[in-house]
This record gives structure tokens, C-alpha cells and sequence, in this order.
């Protein structure tokens, strides 16, 4: 006998919204706190979800109830949130005030002076953002690469290769600011 | 780039860019704005399909407005088919 959540799984590929909704409330979290450590912007985190399980329910029928759920509502999520990424202008990217606002638990470190992760953050704002996904889920994350290669629909080899190029790329336009990492 | 200086990037970075806090939340329920955003564009085609259609027609006609243009290039056509 199937279990609940094969049977909910089962329900959302035929287009059932109460089983979409089951789903939607067991997952949003999850799905929430992935995209936003992509975008790292509360509000457009909160759009993203809208559009990212509006696409998840269009597709619902090319869902394969044997496979797991998130991770496959984790790569439209992050498809979405890529889309965001291309559309929005880099200078338009992390400012201060978002730094400040982004739920963190993190604190500082006052041997790296605030210019400095400033200006780290405005020039990783400037990198492609194939390569800042990668970077950001991998480095300031630590998500497994594996997690962030089935998110981006890439090898594990892919995702370490884009994190050394972003990294790289990174290290360049920090010196060609006059600082030496 | 040594492994030095990349873990020196790598450092900075997570300086600059601080984690985010796992336990966060959205601010309000979110499922509402779903079911509105599903009632606004129920049947909308997958991503990519209109284009792809779109696409798939204009080629066609471009074929047709060729074949008539050159009659003459059906059966070479025709022969690498």
C-alpha cells in the first residue's frame, strides 16, 4: 500500500491544488531559505517563491512521482531565481542596507575592514551569474556541491570549475581595486 | 592563483557576504498570492513552448515561400530528406 506521501505526490502530477497545497506548506520553507540565499533579498526571496511554485504547478505534470520532491522544486526554484539575477543590473545589487537586512547569525570580522567586504560585495555582484550562484550556495553556504549541482542541473566537476572561475575573476577585479587579497 | 589566495578570497567572501540565517521565514503566507497568481494565467504554456512555436512556424513558412520562390529546389530538397 502507497504511503501518504506517494499518494500526495501522485495527487499534485494529476493536478490536484489540495495536494499542491500540502506540498506547497511542507516545502516552502525549505524552498524559501534556498532562494534566498541566492538572491539575498527578503522581499524578491519572497516574489520568487510566488513565481518559483507558480512553474512548479505548471509543470506538475512532467513531475515523476518516484523522485523526491525538492530537490526538483529546489531547480525551478533556482532556475527562477537565475532568471531574477540576469534581469536585475549588477550596481543595482547588494547594497549596504541589504547586507544589514539579510537574516543572519553571522558576525563580522573586525580584522577585514568594512570598505574592503564592501567592495567585495559590489565586485561579486558584478560576476556572471552563473558563477555567483555557484559561489554563493558553495562558499558563503557551504552547500554540498552535489546539492548545488542537482539545483543547477550541472556535474559536481561543473559547479567546482564556476566556483574557481568566480572566485578568480573575483581576485582580479579586487586588485584591479587596489586590493590585494 | 595559489590555494593560499584563494581560500584568502574564499575567507573575505563569507566576510562580505555573511550566511543566511537558516531558521528564516517569509514574512507572511505566501500560498494565497500562489492561488492568484495560478487563477491569473491558469493555462499558460510551459516555458519556452510559445517560443518555440513561434519558431517552429516562421521556419516553416520560410520553407514554403523558398520552395515557391525555387521550384526548382524541391526534389534536392526532397532528396536530402
Amino acid at each position: 500500500m502507497p504511503e501518504r506521501s506517494e499518494i500526495v505526490l501522485d495527487r499534485f502530477r494529476q493536478g490536484d491544488l489540495d495536494a499542491f497545497e500540502s506540498l506547497f506548506r511542507e516545502h516552502q520553507r525549505s524552498v524559501y531559505g534556498w532562494i534566498l540565499r541566492i538572491v539575498r533579498d527578503p522581499a524578491a526571496a519572497e516574489d520568487l517563491m510566488v513565481e518559483s511554485f507558480w512553474r512548479i504547478h505548471r509543470a506538475h505534470a512532467r513531475f515523476e512521482s518516484a523522485r523526491a520532491f525538492e530537490p526538483w522544486a529546489r531547480r525551478i526554484a533556482t532556475r527562477a531565481a537565475l532568471d531574477w539575477l540576469r534581469a536585475r543590473r549588477p550596481e543595482s545589487s547588494l547594497t549596504d542596507q541589504d547586507v544589514a537586512d539579510l537574516p543572519s547569525r553571522s558576525v563580522p570580522d573586525p580584522g577585514i575592514a568594512a570598505e574592503v567586504r564592501q567592495k567585495t560585495a559590489q565586485a561579486f555582484a558584478r560576476l556572471p551569474p552563473g558563477l555567483r550562484i555557484a559561489a554563493v550556495l558553495s562558499v558563503v553556504e557551504e552547500q554540498s556541491h552535489k546539492d548545488v549541482a542537482a539545483a543547477l542541473g550541472i556535474s559536481v566537476g561543473a559547479v567546482k570549475l564556476r566556483v574557481f572561475r568566480a572566485i578568480r575573476l573575483l581576485r582580479k577585479d579586487l586588485l584591479q581595486q587596489g586590493i590585494t587579497p | 592563483m595559489t590555494k593560499q589566495e584563494e581560500d584568502r578570497v574564499k575567507q573575505i567572501l563569507r566576510e562580505s557576504l555573511p550566511p543566511v540565517d537558516p531558521e528564516a521565514e517569509p514574512s507572511r503566507d505566501l500560498w494565497p498570492a500562489v492561488l492568484r497568481r495560478i487563477d491569473a494565467e491558469p493555462d499558460a504554456a510551459a516555458p519556452g513552448t510559445a517560443r518555440q512555436n513561434w519558431f517552429d512556424w516562421a521556419l516553416l513558412a520560410g520553407l514554403v515561400v523558398f520552395a515557391a520562390s525555387f521550384p526548382a529546389t524541391i526534389p534536392v530538397f526532397l532528396y536530402y530528406l
